[in-house]
């Protein structure tokens, strides 16, 4: 009987419906590491007597070098910014976080034209100092050290927005006593505010790792071996799927060592900061030399992460634009809009639907089941999309011998060969994003008001419409917008898994870069950026609320 | 030890503390008592360095610690603080926090003295703890050793009780007071709880609008308050105008009382003078008569808020045993039985 009771509680339409939705979302993951049983063991040989090693060397320093980077740029930001009052410091805020706009091959490919031996720079060098070919010294741009650069320069805000959070959160009280005991300043910032804010730090490092290895455009571009550039080549070059995948099953599991790392990170902020709601520490004016420096220190990471290679893109443009802004460029425009506009409809519908889900039936297995696809965000693009073809290929397969028996029709590759496995992808890996911001709406609504609205004599309808949806209507507006331009921006998944001819910016300004076009890559690369500043105007305005309890993450 | 002489503390063009003078011997506790906004936190501030003075000066153990252009900074004055949220650092443990301002002893030492300290506030063998796994009179507990760990010459206490609940108030004042006691602690702390002032301290300081109004004991602080504002403040009470007759005493509406001759009051004037609810007395022989408009039952005893019958209708209150059992609205005879009588001028206000 009890047996029973439980089952029944279990069993209704809100875990049927999840468990349906998280089955799909999570099933090309889950092939990519049910890939591991099929082993391939003379493509592996071949692998790991050649390339593996390179795979796995460069990806590790890649991530760790873009880490270490990240967490010095990020924290000197935040500390800066927390702790000092200076003209422009408000400006500086919100310029601080535009190279997160900025993806990371686009600024890669805008720095080789910079720096490359026709660009700009070593020609006047060149002409300066009459210098020849091969008189100077000059750093290679494509090479490890110049991803890594890259990377960081992009990706640094993570670090910067979750250490500015602790550094100014930190009460004032902290400070005061370590004077009172006699403490000196440089032990307080060692012993005291570093270690406190070095959860968050960790945290944003770890995000940053994350983006790092799953890192195609950039490393493609600059022709470097690692994980995500190995797994094409195996797909393409060597025509083994099975294999990619084992490789992406890899890749994954740097990543979710990470994770692990960052959800160790995120317990340990939960308990520092329990129940303090002290008084902050007011920000310290300053005077003299150091008024010029710390302002000119902050402008340096945006300067060279924005500024200057959107500048340059710029330049390009305007000298591209009237040959290019044609018909082709309207419809890739189009293209993309519609594309991501779709992913994040479907994205936001599934994560109110999960959201309301957890909320109505808050039992184990749904908040487990949530939990899983929440991970999606860790995989890297191209992971779920060999996941998602590989099983929708199988799918269409055996579609097309059915109807062929039953119907003699075929009727070609519906799910792997259309926008369905794009808009499968997008979601899977973008509804983290999504369910992050309903989350937060969701919580502003407490239980009580349902509770409340009801004794007043409301039905659960009228509750939705005069309750729930104007409370929601900026957190549900916030995951469309932020799924939308991540949809825009993201490139390695779209590379393999666009239909036959569908173009997107992205992918486009990628290729044309790839060919060495760089002038004419410039206008597609210009459109993603300048819609990838939106979500930073958000998230300004998100941070600038004191209210706000809560740090975005993406 | 400590001495405040005639102190100013301004903060843009508002002064928070204003020409206050006081001084703590070794040993004692102190306190000042005052409504939020007083002042009495910025004097703390003032004392442990964290504010600098505009006027006046401050000094520790016979030497100048602060004055207008003579400012030393608060790692240097040897004074220790208690902070209001405790201010715990929530990644050490116990241990590591009362140890974080232990200066040049080697690590026997210094655990030798946290292990006495643990010992002293109650709270042996919690030295592996977190902050976050302690109750709340437990943080208080070990952020009191982490400032006495190094033997302050002051220990300054801000609000020691406010984030604590009501019931457990007194039982800690009545434990802090063991502890400073039993280590000779020099300590000030501020708050704006009488009961725990009352409970605390040697030498109470009530503060107004950035005045020291009084600086004693709780004993004289409630009997004879030097001004109109302490006694309000200190205490239950009402006061009731009268005015001086040809023979130098106060008549009132409860009858004539003989006035201290010393006070200065002359013949016509209008005075008002403090009635605690324990002056008055309830007694069914009495011919003064008051209405009770409020009551209240305090177990043993009933506090009735009564109306006078004569002119005025000023409201007295009345601790009544609590087998003297009225109800709203009835007549009961009362007698006012005044063991010290506290008259200020009435100017019209508070």
């Amino acid at each position: 009987m009890k047996q029973i009771n439980w089952l029944k509680n279990w069993f209704n339409v809100w875990f049927v419906g999840i468990a349906f939705g998280c089955f799909i979302l999570a099933a090309p993951i889950g092939l990519v590491f049910v890939s591991v049983f099929f082993p391939q063991t003379e493509i592996w040989q071949h692998l790991y007597s050649t390339v593996l090693s390179d795979y796995i060397v460069n990806s590790l320093i890649l991530a760790f070098g873009v880490g270490a980077i990240v967490i010095v740029i990020g924290t000197v930001l935040a500390w800066c910014i927390a702790r000092y009052e200076f003209a422009g410091r408000k400006q500086l805020q919100w310029l601080i976080l535009l190279p997160m706009a900025m993806p990371a091959y686009i600024i890669a490919y805008t720095y080789t034209g910079l720096l490359d031996f026709s660009g700009p720079l070593q020609s006047l060098l060149r002409e300066t100092f009459n210098w020849q070919y091969g008189d100077y010294y000059f750093p290679e741009i494509r090479s490890l050290p110049g991803a890594i650069v890259m990377l960081s320069l992009v990706l640094y805000p993570y670090v910067y927005m979750l250490a500015r959070t602790a550094f100014s959160e930190q009460p004032a009280s902290l400070e005061e006593v370590s004077r009172s005991l006699g403490v000196s300043p440089s032990k307080h910032l060692f012993k005291v505010v570093l270690p406190l804010a070095r959860p968050a730090i960790l945290m944003g490092a770890a995000l940053a790792m994350m983006e790092a290895f799953a890192d195609y455009g950039t490393v493609q571009y600059f022709g470097l071996s690692t994980f995500t550039t190995g797994i094409f080549r195996t797909w393409f070059g060597l025509g083994n799927g099975l294999a990619a995948a084992q490789l992406a099953a890899m890749l994954t599991s740097f990543v979710v060592l990470l994770l692990i790392l960052e959800y160790l990170s995120r317990r340990k902020i939960r308990y520092y900061f329990q129940g303090q709601r002290a008084q902050q520490v007011s920000r310290q004016k300053l005077v003299g030399r150091k008024a010029f420096w710390v302002p000119f220190i902050c402008v340096i990471p945006v300067f060279f992460g924005f500024i200057l290679p959107v500048l340059q893109l710029f330049t390009w443009a305007l000298k591209t634009y009237s040959k290019k802004l044609t018909s082709e460029f309207w419809l890739l425009l189009w293209n993309s809009f519609y594309l991501a506009a779709i992913a994040a409809i479907t994205a936001v519908i599934l994560a109110l639907l999960f959201a309301y889900g957890k909320r109505l039936n808050p039992i184990k297995p749904i908040k487990l089941l949530v939990g899983i696809v929440n991970l999606g965000y860790a995989v890297p693009g191209t992971v779920i999309a060999i996941g998602a073809m590989i099983s929708l290929s199988w799918f269409d397969i055996k579609l097309n011998v059915l109807t062929e028996n039953w119907f003699d029709v075929s009727v070609g590759l519906v799910f792997s060969g259309s926008l369905f496995a794009l808009i499968l992808v997008y979601s899977s890996r973008f509804l983290a994003v999504a369910m992050h911001n309903i989350d937060t709406g969701l919580a502003r609504v407490k239980p009580s008001m349902d509770d409340a609205a009801r004794s007043l004599g409301y039905k659960p309808l009228q509750i939705l419409r005069t309750i729930h949806v104007p409370l929601m209507k900026t957190s549900v507006l916030s995951a469309l917008l932020l799924v939308f331009v991540d949809v825009l921006k993201e490139l390695p998944a779209t590379l393999i898994l666009r239909p036959f001819n569908f173009n997107t910016l992205a992918v486009r300004a990628f290729e044309l870069a790839s060919d060495e076009r760089l002038m004419d890559a410039a206008l597609p690369a210009l459109a993603i950026v300048s819609v990838g500043i939106l979500p930073v105007i958000l998230l300004t305005m998100l941070m600038d609320k004191p209210s706000q309890h809560s740090t975005q993450v993406k | 030890m400590l001495s405040l002489n005639k102190v100013s503390v301004g903060y843009q063009n508002v002064k928070a503390v204003d020409d206050v003078s006081f001084e703590l011997s070794v040993g004692q506790i102190g306190c000042l008592l005052g409504p939020s906004g007083c002042g009495k936190t910025s004097v703390l501030r003032a004392i442990a360095g964290f504010e600098k003075l505009t006027e006046g000066q401050i000094s520790l153990r016979d030497k100048l610690v602060g004055a207008k252009n003579n400012h030393l900074e608060p790692e240097k004055r040897h004074v220790a603080v208690v902070f209001q949220d405790y201010a715990l650092f929530p990644h050490l443990t116990v241990a590591q926090n009362i140890a974080f301002g232990l200066h040049g002893q080697n690590s026997t030492q210094k655990h030798q003295r946290v292990m006495e300290l643990l010992n002293l506030v109650g709270l042996p063998g919690y030295g592996n703890r977190y902050p976050h796994e302690l109750s709340g009179g437990q943080q208080q507990r070990v952020a009191l050793a982490r400032a006495m760990a190094a033997k302050p010459d002051l220990l300054l206490l801000d609000e020691p009780f406010s984030s604590l609940d009501a019931e457990l108030r007194y039982e800690l004042a009545k434990d802090l007071r063991a502890i400073l006691k039993h280590e000779n602690t020099t300590a000030l702390m501020v708050t704006h709880d009488q009961h725990e002032a009352f409970a605390m301290a040697d030498v109470i300081g009530v503060m107004n609008k950035g005045r020291l109004m009084q600086w004693t004991d709780a004993y004289t602080l409630y009997h004879r308050p030097a001004s109109r504002f302490v006694a309000a403040f200190v205490g239950d009470g009402v006061f009731l105008s009268a005015t001086i007759d040809n023979n130098n005493k106060m008549n009132c509406a409860l009858g004539v009382f003989p006035i201290n001759p010393e006070s200065g009051f002359k013949q016509g004037d209008k005075v008002v003078f403090l009635v605690r609810p324990d002056d008055i007395i309830h007694d069914d022989e009495s011919e003064t008569l008051a209405k009770i408009v409020d009551r209240s039952f305090q177990g043993s005893h009933i506090l009735y808020q009564l109306e006078l019958q004569h002119v005025g209708h000023a409201r007295v209150l009345c601790l009544a045993l609590s087998h003297h059992d009225h109800q709203l609205g009835e007549l009961i005879g009362i007698r006012l039985d005044l063991e010290h009588l506290i008259v200020f001028a009435d100017n019209g206000s508070d």
